[in-house]
């Protein structure tokens, strides 16, 4: 067996690691951080246990970022932060908050991410292997509209699953009232909390961020809960895989456009061409223009035929012996709800129909993928 | 009949000329749920140290190196409907292949169950 030792540089360590070593967390190096990959029940009963009914997740590695407006007009931080990416922030009303990317120069993608409309500032949640490129992005462009505040003192984590509302209004009882996409300031047990009816693995649920000398109560408290069981980072990665949820790194990257990654539903009309605020964001020649004409390559879902699970990296062929590849798996793993192996990666828009039929190599065999619809595991958020 | 282990975590059960091999339980649990495992063609001459078989988890994918010389001699298909028997028995039931030991002398270089836990504690 190969096994892996890494020697990790020093890690930091969220407001929650005792509680993660408590509770028999394996940890691993992620984002610079020590974080659990997986608990005593592993994976995927880890995962199966999300989608039947509550996970738990520390992701306080990620980025909580406030924009506050100079003017104290909060259209002002919304159109300050539309220079630097393809959404109409504008019109985020209090109390929501929508998907985002930041874009370059060549349409590709700096980093995706939350912005949540609370009233008199945005809130900002980044990758955590990019935040510290995404505040500098930040001061350097939004400078003048806006100041700027990297959240270091709160812990963030995700309550996910078809009991998640449940179990969170034991310790807020307006949770149950928010829907998909809703965001704000919560009192959760007593603490000012910022709660948000969103998450990552296309289940119904939260996510709260919790000032960190109050986060191992709060987390205790709702896993003080049959119910509720910790997840980690291996659980975490195989839900957004099965809901066809691209991962920063991954499936999108500097090279990546958004409508290569198939995210064009989150491009705003406003923001296309012919609407009020067209264009005026980093790469929006290329990007506007594919909107219109369609990208020459497609992030798809893919089903492989047998049981062998196709990862990341893995080349993609038209056939079963041509020498050139035509695009590769971005990520890919085994999928515990679907009992099966599943994958995505990009396709010339030639192949991306779905049920075309591609190869990939694996271990120097060309096993058969199908194209498949995606979220491969329907998306059960509560509108 | 004697059990060897590996540096890498295998273990190899000897009978005669014949070595029936597999990982390890502390392996298994290193791995996490397996999800399927790739199986060496039967006939297959195997060098040692040369990947023979694939172990994949949720999470990712292992190699299994043949820990000595030989031809294949038989594969357990049964792991490639249930390859989550390595996890539930990974030193009985869900052993991996049988070789034809090529050369006994490099069964020398491999550890006793004493070594192997001391390696492992």
């Amino acid at each position: 067996m190969a096994t892996h030792v890494s020697e990790a540089p020093t890690l930091r360590k969220t407001p929650l690691h005792a509680l993660h070593l408590a509770r028999g967390g394996k940890m691993v190096p992620f984002a610079g951080y020590d974080m659990p990959v997986q608990y005593a029940a592993g994976v995927l009963k880890e995962h199966l246990h999300t989608r039947a009914a509550a996970g738990l997740f520390d992701v306080s590695h990620m980025g909580q970022i406030a924009l506050r407006p100079k003017s104290g007009k909060i259209e002002d931080a919304a159109l300050a932060l539309e220079r630097l990416m393809p959404q109409d922030v504008v019109a985020i009303a209090p109390g929501r908050q929508r998907y985002a990317q930041f874009t370059n120069a060549a349409g590709g993608l700096l980093d995706d991410l939350m912005v949540a409309n609370f009233g008199d500032h945005l809130f900002l949640v980044v990758n955590g292997a990019c935040k510290a490129a995404d505040e500098a992005h930040l001061r350097k462009h939004l400078a003048d509209a806006c100041s700027i505040d990297m959240l270091t003192d709160r812990a963030l984590v995700a309550l996910q699953g078809p009991k998640a509302a449940s179990a969170l209004a034991r310790i807020c009882p307006e949770a149950p009232a928010m829907k998909f996409m809703d965001a704000g300031p919560q009192q959760v047990d007593g603490i000012s909390c910022f709660v948000s009816r969103s998450g990552y693995t296309g289940e119904d649920g939260f996510e709260i961020s919790i000032p960190a000398a109050r986060a191992e109560a709060v987390v205790s408290r709702l896993l003080d809960n049959p119910d509720v069981m910790p997840i980690g980072l291996g659980a975490r990665d195989s839900l957004r895989l099965e809901a066809g949820l691209c991962l920063y790194g991954h499936d999108i990257d500097t090279t990546t456009t958004p409508v290569e990654a198939a995210l064009e539903w989150s491009v705003q009309k406003s923001r296309r061409s012919g609407g009020a605020r067209a264009g005026g964001f980093p790469g929006a020649d290329v990007i506007l223009s594919q909107l219109e004409q369609g990208a020459s390559r497609r992030l798809i879902g893919l089903l492989p035929e047998g049981r062998a699970p196709v990862r990341e990296g893995a080349q993609l062929f038209a056939d079963t012996n041509s020498a050139d590849p035509i695009g590769a798996v971005t990520s890919g793993g085994f999928g515990p709800s679907l009992n099966a192996p599943v994958a995505m990666g990009y396709l010339p828009a030639s192949h991306a129909a779905v049920g075309s039929l591609v190869f990939a190599d694996v271990r120097g065999q060309r096993l058969p993928l199908r194209v498949s619809a995606m979220p491969f595991v329907p998306h059960n958020y509560k509108r | 009949m004697t059990v060897l282990y590996t540096t890498d975590h295998e273990w190899l059960r000897i009978e005669g000329d014949t070595a029936t091999i597999g990982i390890t339980d502390h392996a298994q649990s290193q791995l996490g749920d397996v999800v399927f495992v790739e199986l060496p063609k039967v006939g297959r001459q195997l060098k040692k140290a040369e990947p023979a078989a694939v172990v994949e988890s949720v999470k990712a994918a292992s190699d299994v190196y043949a820990p000595i010389t030989g031809e294949v001699l038989e594969v357990n298909d049964t792991l490639s409907s249930e390859p989550a028997l390595i996890n539930s028995d990974a030193a009985g039931k869900a052993w991996i292949f049988k070789l034809k030991i090529a050369d006994k002398s490099e069964l020398g270089g491999l550890m006793n169950e004493a070594a192997y836990k001391a390696h492992t504690a």
